[in-house]
C-alpha cells in the first residue's frame, strides 16, 4: 500500500532525511525504532503532509498515487491517520463536534450521507468501549487540559473512529505509565486487520512488548541501517544504539 | 500544494456578501443634507407632535456645537453631512398590521433575508419587526403580545399611541446631549422598535428587530426603546444587513432599555451590515450608542453581541447599575477581516450597593483587520460590594491584523473587587494541521477554532440564533488564513 523511494527531506535548510526506501504491505506492523535526531518524526510528518519539510528527493506512493502532491486532508481521507507525539489542544472545540465533523468528512469523500446524530454518538460509545477510554474525555474539548496519558488514548480513540488504512503512531507510548501504554496497545491490536497496516514509531522497546510488529527498521542519521524481525527490537533493548552506531561507524571506516 | 492552498483562498475571499443586493422600491426621499429644514421636514413627514419636534431642534442645536470624538482607535474617512439623505422611506407604506398591504417587493426582500414577516411561520416563537430605510414596515404577533399587555410596535406608532411612555422614557438612559452620534441621532432618527413589557409578565416569545439599509446614499438613525417593569422578563433580538455598495453609509442607532424592580431583559444583536470588499471599499459605519438602566433592585440586564459586518463598528453596549443587587452582562464577539476595524467594548457604572456586572469580551481579527476592546468599569462612592469581571481574549489569524485593549478602571470603593484577565492569541499552524490530518479543510477547520474560542459568547444567544451565528462567524472569516 505505500511505497518510498529514496526519500530525502529537509527543514529550514538542514537534511534531515538522506534516502529513506521502505514498502509497507497490507497487515503489516512495522516498527521504525532509532536514537533521538535520526528522523523518525520527520518521516512521519512528511507522509501526513506537513509543510515544514521540504521533500528534495524521492517518491512516496501510495495505494498506486503520488502521496505527496495530496493535501494533507485528502491524505487522510484517503486512509492515512497520524497519532501525534504531541497532540494538539484546541480549546473550546467539544470532542464529538470535532468527532463528528472528521467522520463526516470521511463519509461525504466515500459518498457516504453524514451520520444522524444518534448514529454518530452510538459509534462515540462503541469505540470508547473497544479502546477502554473514559466516557468523560469525549464532553471536553479536544485535548484541553488532558493528561499527557489522556491525549496518548485519545489519539488511538480518534483512530478507531476514522478507521484508517495506514496509521502512523509517532511515539505514541512517550511518556505513558504502563496502564496507559497497555490501553494504546491493546487499541492497536483490536482495532488490526488483514487490510490495514501500521507503523509504530518509538524510542524504546517496550512498546513491542505489547504490540508485536512484523518488521523492525532501525532509523539512524536520516538513514534505515538495519531492517529485520521482531528480535532485533529485543537486540537493541539490550544492546543499546550505541551498538547500531559502532557497527555503521565500522562499516564506514 | 501551495497553490491549491493559495487557489482556497482566492476562491473563498470573493465569497459574496450575501446580503448584498438592492431590492428596486418605490420610495420617498427627501433632498439630501442636513439643516433645521430638514429636521423639521422629517418631523412634519411623520406627523409628531409638537414635543418630540422641540426635542429633536434641541438635539439639533446642541449637535452643531459637537466634533466628531477622535478618541477611537479608528480610521475614519471625513464624513459629509451634507452628502446624506436622512429619510428614505417606501411609498405608500402603511405599517396596517395587514400582510397584504406590503409592497410585493418589500414582501420578497425580506424573504430572501429569511425574516418572516407573516405570522405562523417557522420562526413561530420569535415576533419580528422589520425596518427598511427610515421606516417600521411590518411588526408581527402584536396581536397575540397585546392579548398579555405587550406592547411592542415601532417607534412611530408608539409616539401616536404611548405617548407618555416614550415621554417618561426617552431620553432617560442616553440623553440627547449624551455624544455626537447620540445626538445626531435625537435630532434626525426615523423609526425603530417599542417595547413595553409590563409589571411581572414574562414575554412568551423572542422580539426581534430586523434592521435593513437599501436606499443609496441614506444613512439610518434608528432608535429603539426597551422598558421592562417590574417582575418582567423579555429576550430581545436585533439583526442588520445592508446592500454592497462602494460608498460608506452611516448608521447612527441609540437602543435605549430600562429595566424596572427584579426585572430582567437581555439584548441580543447579529449585526452582519456590509463590511466593504475586501480591498476596503465601500461598507457601513456603524456607530452606536446602546445603554441599559438597571433602575430597580435585583434588575438585570444582558447584551450579547455577535459583530461581523460593518467597515467601522463603534460601539459600547452599557449598564447603569442603579439599583441596589442589579446586574450587568457584556458578552462580545467582534471579527473584523479584510479592512475593517472595530472599537467596541462596554462600560459597567456601579452606582448601587453589590452590584454585579460580568464582562466577556472576544476580538478576532484577521486579513488587516483592527480590533480594539474599550472597556470602562467604574464603581462609585456608595456601590459597596461590587463586583466585577473582566475578560478580553483576542485571537488573531494571520500577521497583518491587530488586537488592541484598552481596559479602563475607576474604583471609588474599597470594599469592591475588579478582575480583568486579558489574553491573546494566534491560531496556530498547528492546531489548523491536526485538524487537516483528521480529514478536515483549512476552512473548515478555521471555523471550528474560530467556534470554539467564541462558542462562551455565542452560548448566550437564543438557540435559533446561535446556528445563525456559528455559521455567519465561519463566513465571515473565509479565507482569512493563508
Amino acid at each position: 500500500m505505500l511505497v518510498i523511494n529514496n526519500l530525502k527531506a529537509s527543514i529550514d535548510g538542514k537534511n534531515i532525511l538522506k534516502g529513506i526506501s521502505l514498502e509497507i504491505k497490507p497487515g503489516e506492523i512495522h516498527a521504525i525504532m532509532g536514537p533521538n535526531g535520526s528522523g523518525k518524526s520527520t518521516l512521519a510528518a512528511v507522509l501526513a503532509g506537513r509543510e515544514f519539510v521540504k521533500v528534495t528527493e524521492g517518491t512516496v506512493t501510495y495505494f498506486g498515487k503520488n502521496l505527496l502532491e495530496m493535501a494533507p486532508e485528502d491524505r487522510a481521507k484517503e486512509g492515512i491517520f497520524l497519532g501525534f507525539q504531541y497532540p494538539i489542544e484546541i480549546p473550546g472545540v467539544s470532542m464529538v463536534n470535532f468527532m463528528k465533523t472528521a467522520v463526516n468528512e470521511h463519509r461525504k469523500f466515500k459518498g457516504l450521507e453524514p451520520l444522524t446524530a444518534s448514529d454518530f454518538l452510538k459509534m462515540m460509545r462503541d469505540k470508547k468501549e473497544l479502546v477502554e477510554i473514559d466516557s468523560k474525555l469525549a464532553n471536553r474539548s479536544v485535548n484541553e487540559g488532558f493528561s499527557g496519558g489522556e491525549k496518548k488514548k485519545n489519539e488511538i480513540f480518534q483512530m478507531a473512529m476514522l478507521e484508517p488504512k495506514l496509521a502512523i503512531l509517532d511515539e505514541t507510548d512517550s511518556g505513558l505509565d504502563i496502564d496507559a501504554l497497555r490501553i494504546v496497545a491493546n487499541g492497536v491490536n483490536k482495532l488490526k486487520r488483514p487490510d490495514n497496516s501500521f507503523i509504530v514509531i518509538t524510542h524504546y522497546q517496550r512498546l513491542l512488548d505489547y504490540i508485536v510488529p512484523d518488521i523492525v527498521h532501525v532509523l539512524y542519521d536520516g538513514r534505515i541501517v538495519k531492517t529485520a524481525g521482531k528480535e532485533l527490537a529485543f537486540e537493541l533493548e539490550e544492546k543499546g544504539y550505541d551498538w547500531i552506531k559502532k557497527e555503521i561507524e565500522n562499516t564506514v571506516s | 500544494m501551495e497553490k491549491d492552498q493559495d487557489k482556497i483562498i482566492s476562491d473563498v475571499t470573493t465569497t459574496e456578501y450575501k446580503y448584498g443586493f438592492y431590492s428596486d422600491i418605490e420610495m420617498d426621499r427627501i433632498p439630501k443634507g442636513l439643516s433645521e429644514e430638514v429636521v423639521r421636514l422629517i418631523s412634519a413627514k411623520k406627523n409628531e407632535p409638537e414635543w418630540l419636534l422641540e426635542f429633536r431642534l434641541k438635539s439639533y442645536h446642541h449637535w452643531l456645537t459637537m466634533k466628531m470624538p477622535t478618541w477611537p482607535n479608528l480610521k475614519i474617512a471625513p464624513i459629509n453631512y451634507q452628502d446624506i439623505i436622512f429619510y428614505a422611506a417606501p411609498k405608500e407604506r402603511k405599517n396596517t398590521g395587514n400582510i397584504d398591504d406590503i409592497d410585493p417587493e418589500l414582501k420578497k426582500t425580506f424573504d430572501k433575508l429569511g425574516i418572516p414577516l407573516q405570522e405562523q411561520k417557522h420562526l413561530a416563537g420569535v415576533a419580528v419587526d422589520a425596518v427598511i430605510d427610515s421606516v417600521s414596515i411590518k411588526t408581527t404577533f402584536k396581536e397575540t403580545l397585546a392579548e398579555m399587555g405587550i406592547i411592542f410596535c415601532s417607534f412611530s406608532d408608539a409616539v401616536k399611541e404611548y405617548p407618555d411612555l416614550v415621554k417618561r422614557y426617552m431620553g432617560s438612559v442616553v440623553p440627547y446631549t449624551d455624544n455626537f452620534f447620540a445626538t445626531l441621532n435625537s435630532a434626525v432618527f426615523s423609526d425603530g422598535s417599542f417595547c413595553y413589557i409590563p409589571k411581572g409578565v414574562r414575554c412568551p416569545m423572542e422580539l426581534s428587530t430586523y434592521f435593513r439599509i437599501n436606499s443609496a446614499n441614506t444613512g439610518q438613525f434608528e432608535r429603539t426603546l426597551l422598558i421592562a417593569d417590574e417582575e418582567a422578563y423579555v429576550s430581545y433580538l436585533e439583526g442588520c444587513t445592508a446592500p454592497s455598495r462602494d460608498e460608506n453609509q452611516l448608521h447612527a442607532a441609540i437602543v435605549e432599555i430600562v429595566a424596572e424592580k427584579n426585572a430582567e431583559v437581555k439584548y441580543s444583536t447579529v449585526q452582519n451590515w456590509y463590511p466593504g470588499d475586501k480591498d476596503g471599499k465601500g461598507g457601513v459605519y456603524n456607530f452606536v450608542t446602546k445603554r441599559g438602566m438597571c433602575k430597580g433592585e435585583n434588575s438585570k440586564i444582558s447584551w450579547t453581541q455577535i459583530e461581523t459586518g460593518s467597515a467601522i463598528t463603534w460601539k459600547y453596549p452599557s449598564c447603569i447599575l442603579r439599583g441596589d443587587n442589579s446586574t450587568g452582562e457584556f458578552y462580545s464577539v467582534a471579527v473584523t477581516n479584510n479592512h475593517q476595524q472595530a472599537d467596541t467594548g462596554t462600560k459597567m457604572i456601579h452606582i448601587g450597593k453589590n452590584t454585579k456586572s460580568t464582562i466577556v469580551s472576544k476580538g478576532i481579527s484577521a486579513g488587516r483587520g483592527q480590533n480594539s476592546y474599550r472597556g470602562l468599569v467604574k464603581v462609585l462612592k456608595n456601590a459597596t460590594n461590587a463586583r466585577n469581571y473582566s475578560q478580553c481574549d483576542s485571537l488573531l489569524l494571520g500577521d497583518k491584523c491587530g488586537a488592541h485593549t484598552f481596559p479602563y478602571l475607576e474604583v471609588d470603593n474599597s470594599t469592591a473587587i475588579v478582575e480583568h484577565e486579558a489574553t491573546t492569541s494566534k491560531i496556530g499552524e498547528d492546531q489548523i494541521f491536526y485538524c487537516n490530518q483528521r480529514g478536515i479543510s483549512t476552512e473548515d477547520a478555521i471555523g471550528l477554532i474560530v467556534n470554539g474560542y467564541a462558542r462562551e459568547v455565542i452560548n448566550k444567544l437564543p438557540m435559533e440564533f446561535a446556528v445563525e451565528a456559528q455559521k455567519l462567524l465561519q463566513i465571515s472569516l473565509e479565507g482569512s488564513v493563508g
